[in-house]
């Protein structure tokens, strides 16, 4: 131990001095980083290869497109963090859109329908909280549960039927779906933006802000890290669960509502599978599944990734099969890339 | 006065009595080593003075105030502070993180209350400075030696000025160098009038830090006396159970 008569200074010093050695060094050594990189590169070559894809039009249903996943992903990747993970989401959606739907098709008001579809959401949360953090049930079991019954739900609220009547407010309902907002940008001028792609860039500014400025957000990550240390020091985890998994749950909500507004019609294989595109954005973008890691930026740029994927492959004509599997090599790849990384690092 | 009095102490976890009328007397400013074999009762009695669970005879005063805790928050409220074993750290936070867990400083009004960053990490920075240990509060424990992470848990009991803090074998699992380094720090926290209570199977520790050490063989205390009054052969006896009582 050194001696520190020059302390006033040096105490300074040790509370400045960051773990890497500046900025570059930070930003190069996360995850979230290289995948911004890949999704770049794959913006710029799309760009030259297809002639198409840089048009207005195909960027407004591309950013439309991933801001579904983009929203839930954000609710996945605070599960993701806890060290929990959520099955439920794409059931969930359904059963959302399915109450919003057939409540307005039953002549309700679209702000009373709302809230009831995204009550129906937090309620699911709730369940799948309990039984996680005060039950002590496996997430994985509670919410594979939870997929099946709430898309059930979605069955018999609907008999199965193709919903596309939604009553006196059906406009304001295709609207928020399926509308836009100009909106003024430097350098690109004015651009359409769809409404959906807003809700994202709102529930991420929020989502961002919770992570990393407030006490949830800190105490995900506590969990996440060390549940038991969480819990000894004070940290009331099983409260937090309980509030994650409904934010998640919110989050595969909203996503409902505003999928059924822009596709104006309502069946209940609405977000079957979603689960499993939302797991890998948040995956991609750097969440672990063992706990303690993720970002809100990180599980938009693994949902955009997905998606400029998935328009590229058409775009470029190859046939639609591939996408599996593309979008499987990146998952891989990402977290490949993380591990060979903390091994290099650690050495 | 003294800080903590625990008279009579017993406690039985149905047909097991793990306690047997342990009387067990702390001051501030002093280091207590607490000695016994595997199942002496030492976790017990540690649990029981941390408000972990109640004992089942017996009262525990501290300052002449009677106490009784129901949950572990009660006797931190009450000033009494606990390194774990295992240091209850959460390795994917920084140093300054792992120090206010659970007491995070916020600014603002509800609902826009947010992370104080700046005051945490300097007071964070200043506890690391008055242990003199180099450990840096933006430093994330992953990346921590044993000694530093020993003081990232030190340091958060002295977050809040605690009266007593207990020790959970914080020299087991770390190396020699370290080792002097933790020992240091809990001659740190005796110069700040604290009591603290050393639970260790290391001999040469207990000897080198504390001032009394108490000795719990199947529940009953069997020696509570001054460290020059003893020695490192007698306790082996009286933990093993070849001395009776001293």
């Amino acid at each position: 131990m050194t001696e520190r008569d020059d302390s006033a200074v040096s105490l300074q010093d040790s509370i400045a001095r960051s773990v890497h050695r500046n900025l570059l060094a930070w930003v190069v050594s996360r995850q979230v980083f290289w995948v911004s990189i890949a999704a770049a590169v794959a913006f710029i070559a799309l760009s030259l290869a297809s002639d198409v894809f840089a048009t207005q039009d195909n960027l407004y249903n591309v950013t439309r497109n991933f801001a579904f996943v983009a929203i839930i992903a954000l609710g996945m990747t605070a599960v993701i963090i806890t060290g929990g993970i959520d099955l439920s989401v794409g059931a969930v959606l359904v059963l959302s859109g399915m109450v919003c739907g057939m409540s307005m098709n039953g002549g309700m008001s679209f702000w009373l329908a709302v809230p009831l579809a995204l009550g129906a959401a937090l309620a699911v949360g709730a369940f799948n909280g309990v039984m996680i953090a005060y039950v002590r049930m496996p997430p994985f079991v509670v919410t594979l549960g939870m997929l099946s019954i709430a898309r059930s739900l979605a069955m018999v609220l609907s008999n199965n039927r193709m919903v596309y009547e939604f009553g006196p407010d059906q406009d304001t309902l295709l609207a928020l779906g399926g509308g836009d907002v100009g909106v003024w940008l430097p350098l690109v001028g004015s651009v359409r933006v769809p409404n959906p792609v807003l809700c994202l860039v709102t529930i991420a500014i929020l989502a961002g802000v919770a992570f990393r400025w407030t006490k949830w957000g800190r105490y995900l990550f506590a969990i996440g890290g060390n549940e038991e240390a969480a819990n000894l020091t004070g940290v009331p985890v099983k409260r937090m669960k309980v509030s994650v998994y409904m934010a998640c749950s919110l989050a595969a909500g909203i996503a409902g509502i505003l999928e059924v507004g822009w596709l104006g019609t309502i069946t209940t294989g609405l977000g079957q599978g979603t689960e499993l595109t939302v797991i890998a954005a948040a995956v991609i973008g750097g969440a672990n599944l063992s706990g303690g890691m993720g970002t809100a930026f990180g599980a938009i740029v693994g949902a955009a990734l997905i998606e400029v994927i998935r328009n590229s492959l058409t775009l470029l004509g190859i046939s639609t099969f591939w996408q599996g599997t593309f979008v499987g090599c990146f998952i891989i790849v990402a977290v490949l890339f993380d591990r060979l990384r903390i091994r290099t690092s650690s050495e | 006065m003294a800080r903590l009095e625990l008279s009579t102490i017993s406690k039985n976890f149905g047909a097991i009595q793990a306690l047997t009328g342990v009387s067990l007397t702390l001051h501030g400013g002093e280091v207590v080593g607490l000695m016994g074999d595997n199942g002496a009762g030492k976790s017990t009695l540690v649990k029981i003075i941390a408000g972990n669970y109640p004992p089942s005879s017996g009262t525990m005063e501290m300052s002449g105030r009677k106490l009784a805790f129901h949950k572990p928050s009660d006797a931190r409220a009450a000033g009494i502070e606990i390194v774990y074993q295992d240091l209850a750290l959460c390795n994917n936070l920084t140093a300054a993180a792992n120090v206010f867990l659970g007491r995070e400083l916020e600014r603002g009004f509800f609902p826009f209350r947010f992370l104080d960053y700046r005051t945490m990490f300097q007071r964070a920075g200043e506890l690391f400075a008055e242990l003199k240990s180099e450990t840096r509060p933006r430093d994330v424990v992953k990346r921590m030696s044993g000694g530093q992470r020993q003081a990232v848990a030190i340091a958060r009991t002295r977050l809040s000025d605690p009266k007593i803090v207990l020790m959970d074998e914080p020299t087991a699992a770390i190396s020699v160098r370290q080792v002097a380094e933790v020992l240091a720090l809990i001659r740190r926290l005796r110069e700040h009038d604290i009591a603290v209570v050393l639970i260790s199977h290391r001999m040469p520790d207990v000897f080198t830090v504390c001032d009394r050490i108490v000795v719990l063989r199947r529940g009953r205390k069997v020696s509570d006396k001054a460290i020059a009054q003893s020695s490192p052969e007698e306790v082996t006896g009286l933990i093993t159970g070849a001395i009776e009582q001293a």
